[in-house]
């Protein structure tokens, strides 16, 4: 037995998310009273050895041509065929794109007990059994699996990382992937110096109070300051303001930053659902009634062109200072 | 070419989340249940196969008899037939059998199941899927084309996105750009009078087993009371961002 966690690298970079992944698979293994593997395809340009920080002391880097763009079934493959050399039987993945194209697929080849959306760590690992959101926020149940092997798929977010002593080695490995079904990636477009809302710390969103696109040049100042991703309710997309690609909600991005400021926006309950899981939640509105109020840690009433260029100053006053 | 909806029965979004008291089940009482939002991106955007490109769409479910409403609501909009698998839909893998056992039988072309359902938001079935029958899996998909028997696609990354090309048969987890919001179609008097006749076929489940189980709902903790800070005053803001909540 022992857990075998897929480490996900964008350009050959790792990400808070690939961390935050390692460290529920060390804190995983322990519980399990064995060790982790992590697992990571093409060429890589970060110093592999800062993933020892998040627990994990080997990660084994698969290249060649399977690899060098994304296909969900040689990933799924790959990560069995390490297990099986390895003794595997329990898989984490980040929900990421990535990450839920690859596990349904997993489940199916290792016939595991497939648990996704899940918040926290597992509350016990025989049998596996864990908290997971359901009903777009609005409810928690724990989910049990008692077959041999299982995944786990959690929220990019949920739950944390910390930074500790240690250093992994990275080692290349061979599999073998077999035949799998064909899809091929033409084009990607992925826009460049943003930060991408599921693993953004901090979100800065707008909405109709916005009035128009031509505005969003503060949305994008404050976020800026923050460090923060942006977002958008659903209209706002809808109409074009902002690519679908920011949209956030239940029928948008599920997103759970540390801050999230939702300006402008009137907090229908279809918003809330996708956003409700924010550790802090900030609304400005010009309407002392809106029910984001009633959602939200910290609240302003007032004009949303008066209030975020005081917001960004105060802010950059306050980096200049500390 | 033949395709396949999968349609999740599912709350209405403005619906209030209770659970039974012992906190075993979801409580039904006074929800009103619609297709699944992101499936009907994928129906919309079948139908408009059938009608550019003569499909024929088949819509499918698995639940019980309370699901035939929302079947007939896909009939409607204008799929061909419908079939409801009698079975309850217990876990993902339990609805992936299933379907992959009509599929099996109905050799589809396409499958269009959407990214997640919103009510158990497991994101699991269309993936699970597609692995039983080994064809290719495209989710978090937000446009396809088809020619022939070739297929290109548009696929979310995170903070992106990418096109894929690939050949049918393959099931995709459909979203929003499949087809857009405004082009959604709603049923017209006409599709609702004929779809009382559209073929609804009953099957029973296949033999399947379920890998999870479930153990005790809960809601999440109320948020406590919100602190409203002046307008004029932003500094404040800034400081309980720093010192309370410690998010800057
Ligand atoms: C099936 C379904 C799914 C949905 N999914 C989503 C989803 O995923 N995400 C989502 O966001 N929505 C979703 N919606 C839509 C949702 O119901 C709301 O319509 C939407 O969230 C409203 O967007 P808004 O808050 O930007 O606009 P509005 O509701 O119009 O609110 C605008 C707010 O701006 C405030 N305002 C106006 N001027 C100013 C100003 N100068 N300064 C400050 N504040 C100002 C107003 O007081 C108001 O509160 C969904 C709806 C349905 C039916
Ligand atoms: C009585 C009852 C008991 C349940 N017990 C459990 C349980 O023990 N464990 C558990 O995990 N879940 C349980 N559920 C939830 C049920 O399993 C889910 O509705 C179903 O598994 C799909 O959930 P999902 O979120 O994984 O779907 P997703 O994988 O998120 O759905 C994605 C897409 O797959 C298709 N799809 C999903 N479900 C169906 C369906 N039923 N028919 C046709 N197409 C579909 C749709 O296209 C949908 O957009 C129970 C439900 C009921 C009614």
């Amino acid at each position: 037995m022992s857990v075998i966690v897929y480490l996900e690298n964008w350009e050959g970079k790792f990400k808070k998310n690939t961390f935050e992944a390692a460290q529920y698979a060390a804190k995983t293994a322990e519980m399990m009273g064995t060790e982790a593997i992590g697992v990571t395809f093409g060429d890589i340009s970060d110093d592999a050895s800062v993933i020892g920080k998040y627990g994990l002391s080997k990660v084994i880097n698969l290249k060649g041509g399977d690899f060098t763009e994304f296909n969900n079934y040689k990933v799924a493959a790959a990560l069995k065929d390490v297990a099986s050399q390895n003794g595997g039987d329990t898989y984490i993945i980040s929900g990421t794109f990535n990450g839920k194209a690859v596990a349904p697929v997993l489940a199916i080849q290792t016939e595991a007990g497939l648990i996704t959306n899940v918040i926290d760590m597992p509350s016990s690992t025989s049998p596996l059994t864990v908290k997971r959101s359901v009903f777009s926020s609005k409810g928690l149940v724990s989910y049990s699996t008692d077959v041999a092997n299982r995944i786990v798929v959690f929220i990019p977010n949920s739950v944390g990382v910390t930074e500790g002593e240690g250093s992994a080695e990275m080692s290349e490995g061979s599999v073998s992937v077999g035949d799998v079904p064909q899809s091929n990636v033409t084009d990607v477009d992925r826009v460049k110096g943003k930060i991408p809302l599921p693993e953004a710390e901090r979100v800065v969103s707008g909405g109709r109070g916005m009035k128009g696109p031509e505005n969003w040049g503060m949305i994008e100042e404050l976020a800026e300051v923050l460090d923060a991703g942006t977002a958008c309710s659903k209209p706002v997309s809808d109409m074009g303001w902002r690519p679908h690609t920011e949209h956030v909600g239940q029928t948008g991005i599920a997103i759970n930053p540390d801050l999230y400021i939702a300006i402008g926006i009137s907090g229908a309950i279809q918003h809330l659902a996708g956003v409700s899981n924010s550790k802090t939640i900030v609304a400005i509105n010009n309407d002392a009634e809106a029910p984001f109020f009633k959602a939200a840690d910290y609240g302003i009433v007032g004009d949303a062109f008066d209030v975020v260029p005081k917001l960004t100053e105060a802010i950059k006053k306050f980096k200049a200072e500390n | 070419m033949k395709v396949l909806v999968c349609i999740s029965h599912v709350p209405d979004t403005t619906s209030k989340i209770n659970f039974t008291s012992d906190n075993k089940e979801f409580d039904k009482a006074g929800v009103q249940f619609v297709i699944n939002p992101y499936d009907e991106f994928g129906l919309t955007r079948a139908i408009w196969l059938q009608e550019k490109q003569g499909a024929t769409v088949t819509v499918l479910n698995v639940g019980r008899a309370e699901t035939e409403p929302t079947l007939r609501k896909a009939l409607a909009i204008g799929a061909n037939d419908a079939i409801r698998i009698d079975a309850d839909p217990t876990d993902g893998y339990f609805v992936a059998q299933q379907i992959a056992a009509v599929a099996k039988e109905n050799n589809y072309d396409l499958i269009i199941a959407g990214r997640e359902s919103i009510d158990y938001n497991g994101g699991q079935v269309p993936g699970m899927l597609a692995a039983m029958l080994n064809i290719p899996f495209i989710n978090a998909c937000m446009g396809l084309e088809i020619e022939g028997d070739k297929a290109s696609l548009i696929r979310e990354i995170d903070g992106g996105k990418e096109k894929i090309s690939a050949s049918l048969p393959l099931v995709v987890g459909g979203q929003k750009g499949l087809v857009e919001e405004k082009d959604l179609k709603i049923p017209n008097m006409r599709g609702i009078m004929s779809a009382r006749t559209k073929p609804l076929a009953v099957r029973p489940a296949v033999d399947a087993d379920h890998k999870t189980s479930v153990g005790s709902f809960e809601k999440p903790a109320p948020k406590s009371a919100v602190k409203m800070i002046d307008a004029d005053n932003v500094e404040e803001l800034v400081s309980l961002l720093h010192n309370e909540a410690k998010v800057i």
